[in-house]
């Protein structure tokens, strides 16, 4: 029926805009006025930073379908060229690092994405494995990088833009908001222009994509490019408003994965999917941890309710993926649709 | 869909839990946040030294009612050594009243907290570990390396390598090897190495063997080509069990290897069977049960059912007594700073006074039960190590035992290294040196 699928689908245009402003709003209005400094420092800024990441990866692996087991390397060598730029670049306003570390990121991206022109599927997730391992490596092998600090730890500069100083839990947040607001939107824009419908084109069908005139390596390429710029910002946005030190055993194989999982459980090929997912993988162990150790703190010890977050948690995700493959973003579009139907019901 | 409406009620009922799971504040009470870690690759230290420190602190609150009358508290929050979940606890636990200090015995996770505890005016204890430039208390007031940082461990190592060779001077012409773990940690001491290469002229030569450590058979090669008259091992977790093994595969003695501080464990030689029998490690504390203050608490707690250890074969092993160790020192500092301002709860710039006057000296040591357990300690307003002597032990294939003395290592030549570090980093930050006159009162 034509036109009830009309009429339906003007509301849903109109709320499509509605509640990104509305949510936006929210966050920026809201939420610093109302939030504690728990939820900025241990969840709301974890969950921008990795969102963040999972847009990044969710544009080279949801949308063009190039698995990749390397964006901690990325964040990594995000975090390490904003801190190199920030002290080696006389005058270098931070924004100015944060862009060039992006592209220090691409860069490094282009280089491990090579291997995506002759390799597919499993061999090429492995052969990100590779930046993933080289990139560690080198950070810790060169103690340059960490301007020769004893450790190999380094502290995040202060933060300020234009004379404003990002100093306190709030205005980090904010300042990390808008990063990944701007990001974001960049994101849509892109997955919706003609390079993310080559995208698409490269993921579904290559062969295909290629007799109709899509140029596929240089579609690869940019969608490493472009993955890795962004996954890069995440990583400045990790270690300079979240951790605030850096050391490279922070951006290990487990973080790769944890992104990943995000992209997955969130659902694949959607911007959304990243907040959802992240949303979840930061929120429910913190919930978690709090209720079994609210409930459970004084028969066992911390160890023994530890390991049975785990598999609590674990239980989730598989849960969660048997019951709704494509992620919590259709979970959620089912949601509304059913309360859209409900509501015109009345 | 049901399943996702459960879940939404127990969401609802979790954040319900959380905004009540904070508890409420009593008078005269010391509250410690422990970011402890008993699950993941490192539970072995976590749950041995987190068990001392508990020990130690329900020792205090049973037998003494508390320091002075002031109980001791402490909550717990798993970490798994990962330093997000160190700073999510951190935030958690921070708003508890009356911190006394955070011992979170991880370099990531007090490197992340260093901004943080200096804003909100409390001590963060890494005892044995830690940045080795925090030893400089004229730009890390509330920072606290006790007893042994990585450059003390390097000097004390080379200075019981000569006592065995008859002194500094026949250190000419030896050959000493270091294998060290790849990470930031393993590197640190690469430099005061070359130095104490430099000064006592032996030679010397460092090999990395990467992360995690469980391959060693090309370094062990290298070893025995070069044939060095001692290998110092500065190893972490399973680097160090595998590098005894192999050790023995190539035929180097087992006692011409010398563990560093993270190598010194029980956990460390057990795996290794008989290959580990004559390693000898460095330590801050000894190990063994028969010092008076661990006599009592396995009197006091274990004999009641109320000891941490699960297991009690592991009372009195190493992670163990550095627990129990940290809790005299943290406990002492409070001890000292209750005598300058009063028999109460003391605010966390307070509690930094009492550590910046932690002096215990061998009598104060033996009278709290401890002695022979550690030396003693000499904690200042700039010194923040607080000139710990270190000691050898050897693994005899059950056991650690003694074979040195108390060793000092020599700080008048670390000391202007760490403060050129310390310098450096307050040129970065903006952080002006403190003067002597800064540290006599506290605020907040």
């Amino acid at each position: 029926m034509p036109v009830a699928t009309l009429e339906v689908s003007a509301p849903l245009r109109m709320l499509h805009w509605l509640y990104p402003v509305l949510l936006l709003g929210c966050a920026y209005l809201i939420i610093p006025i109302i939030g504690t400094n728990y939820l900025f420092e241990a969840i709301l800024l974890p969950f921008l930073a990795l969102s963040l990441a999972g847009v990044g990866l969710n544009i080279l692996t949801g949308y063009a379908g190039q698995v990749s087991l390397g964006s901690a390397a990325f964040l990594a060598v995000g975090a390490f060229a904003a801190y190199n730029f920030n002290l080696r670049v006389e005058g270098l306003p931070l924004i100015g690092c944060i862009v060039l570390a992006g592209f220090a990121a691409a860069a490094i991206g282009i280089v491990f994405g090579l291997p995506s022109l002759r390799l597919k599927g499993f061999y090429l997730a492995v052969s990100t494995l590779a930046a993933q391992f080289f990139v560690q490596w080198a950070l810790t092998k060169f103690n340059w990088f960490s301007d020769n600090s004893a450790s190999g730890v380094i502290d995040a500069p202060l933060l300020s833009v234009a004379g404003v100083a990002f100093n306190g839990a709030v205005r980090r947040y904010l300042f990390s908001l808008t990063v990944v607001t701007l990001l974001t939107l960049f994101a849509y824009r892109l997955v919706s222009s003609q390079t993310g419908r080559n995208f698409i084109a490269v993921r579904d069908n290559e062969a295909a994509a290629r007799i109709i005139g899509v140029p596929v390596l240089k579609t690869k390429l940019v969608a490493f490019a472009i993955s890795s710029f962004i996954i890069g910002v995440a990583g400045v946005l990790w270690a300079f408003t979240y951790l605030r030190t850096v050391e490279p055993a922070g951006f290990n194989l487990d973080r790769s994965f944890q992104i990943l999982f995000i992209i997955i459980i969130g659902g694949l090929a959607s911007i959304r999917g990243a907040f959802f997912g992240a949303a979840l993988l930061v929120v429910s162990p913190l919930i978690l941890s709090r209720l079994g150790s609210f409930l459970l703190g004084d028969l066992f010890n911390s160890g023994v309710l530890e390991m049975s977050q785990r598999i609590v948690l674990g239980v989730l995700i598989i849960l969660f993926l048997i019951l709704e493959p494509d992620g919590l973003v259709s979970l959620w579009d089912r949601i509304r649709k059913r309360t859209i139907a409900r509501l015109k019901k009345r | 869909m049901r399943i996702f409406n459960k879940l939404k009620r127990a969401a609802v009922a979790a954040s319900l839990v959380l905004s009540v799971a904070v508890p409420a504040a009593h008078a005269d009470e010391q509250y410690f946040p422990l970011q402890s870690y008993r699950v993941g690759p490192y539970a072995a230290g976590g749950t041995g030294f987190f068990g001392g420190f508990i020990d130690y602190l329900n020792l205090i609150n049973t037998r003494d009612g508390g320091v002075n009358g002031v109980k001791l508290t402490w909550s717990e929050g798993e970490t798994q050594y990962e330093v997000e979940r160190g700073v999510e606890v951190y935030e958690r636990l921070k708003n508890n009243p009356g911190v006394a200090a955070w011992n979170p015995l991880s370099v990531g996770i007090a490197y992340a907290m260093i901004d943080r505890i200096t804003q909100d005016k409390v001590p963060l204890v890494t005892i044995n570990h830690g940045r080795t430039d925090s030893t400089d208390g004229r730009v890390f007031p509330y920072v606290f390396p006790l007893l042994l940082n990585p450059y003390s461990e390097t000097s004390g190592i080379v200075n019981y390598i000569a006592s065995k060779e008859g002194g500094l001077d026949s250190l000419k012409g030896k050959k000493i090897a270091v294998l060290y773990h790849g990470s930031p940690y393993g590197k640190e001491t690469i430099p005061i190495y070359e130095l104490l290469a430099k000064k006592y002229g032996f030679e010397l030569q460092q090999i990395e063997v990467p992360h995690p450590g469980n391959e060693q058979q090309a370094q062990w090669l290298t070893i025995r080509r070069a044939k060095p008259d001692y290998v110092v091992l500065r190893g972490w977790g399973v680097m160090n069990p595998v590098a005894l093994k192999s050790a023995a595969k190539v035929g180097f003695p087992v006692d011409h290897i010398v563990g560093n501080v993270w190598s010194n464990s029980e956990e460390d030689a057990i795996p290794a069977g008989d290959a580990a029998k004559g390693y000898t490690a460095i330590t801050t504390q000894a190990s063994g049960a028969e010092y008076p203050v661990v006599k009592e608490i396995i009197k006091t707690l274990y004999d009641n059912g109320k000891g941490n250890l699960e297991d009690k074969s592991r009372i009195g092993s190493v992670y163990h007594n550095l627990g129990i160790v940290n809790g005299i020192l943290n406990v002492e500092a409070i001890r000292i700073a209750q005598e300058k301002f009063g028999k109460r709860t003391l605010t966390g710039d307070e509690v930094r006074w009492g550590f910046e006057h932690l002096q215990l000296d061998p009598a104060r040591v033996e009278a709290l039960g401890a002695k022979d357990l550690f030396h003693s300690i000499n904690v200042t307003w700039d010194n923040h190590e607080g000139n710990g002597y270190v000691t050898f032990q050897q693994w005899d294939g059950k056991k650690w035992n003694v074979v040195s003395d108390w060793i000092a290592p020599d700080w008048a030549l670390l000391r202007p290294i760490i403060e050129k570090s310390a310098e450096a980093y307050a040129k970065e930050k903006g952080i002006k040196l403190r003067t002597s006159e800064d540290q006599v009162t506290a605020t907040n």
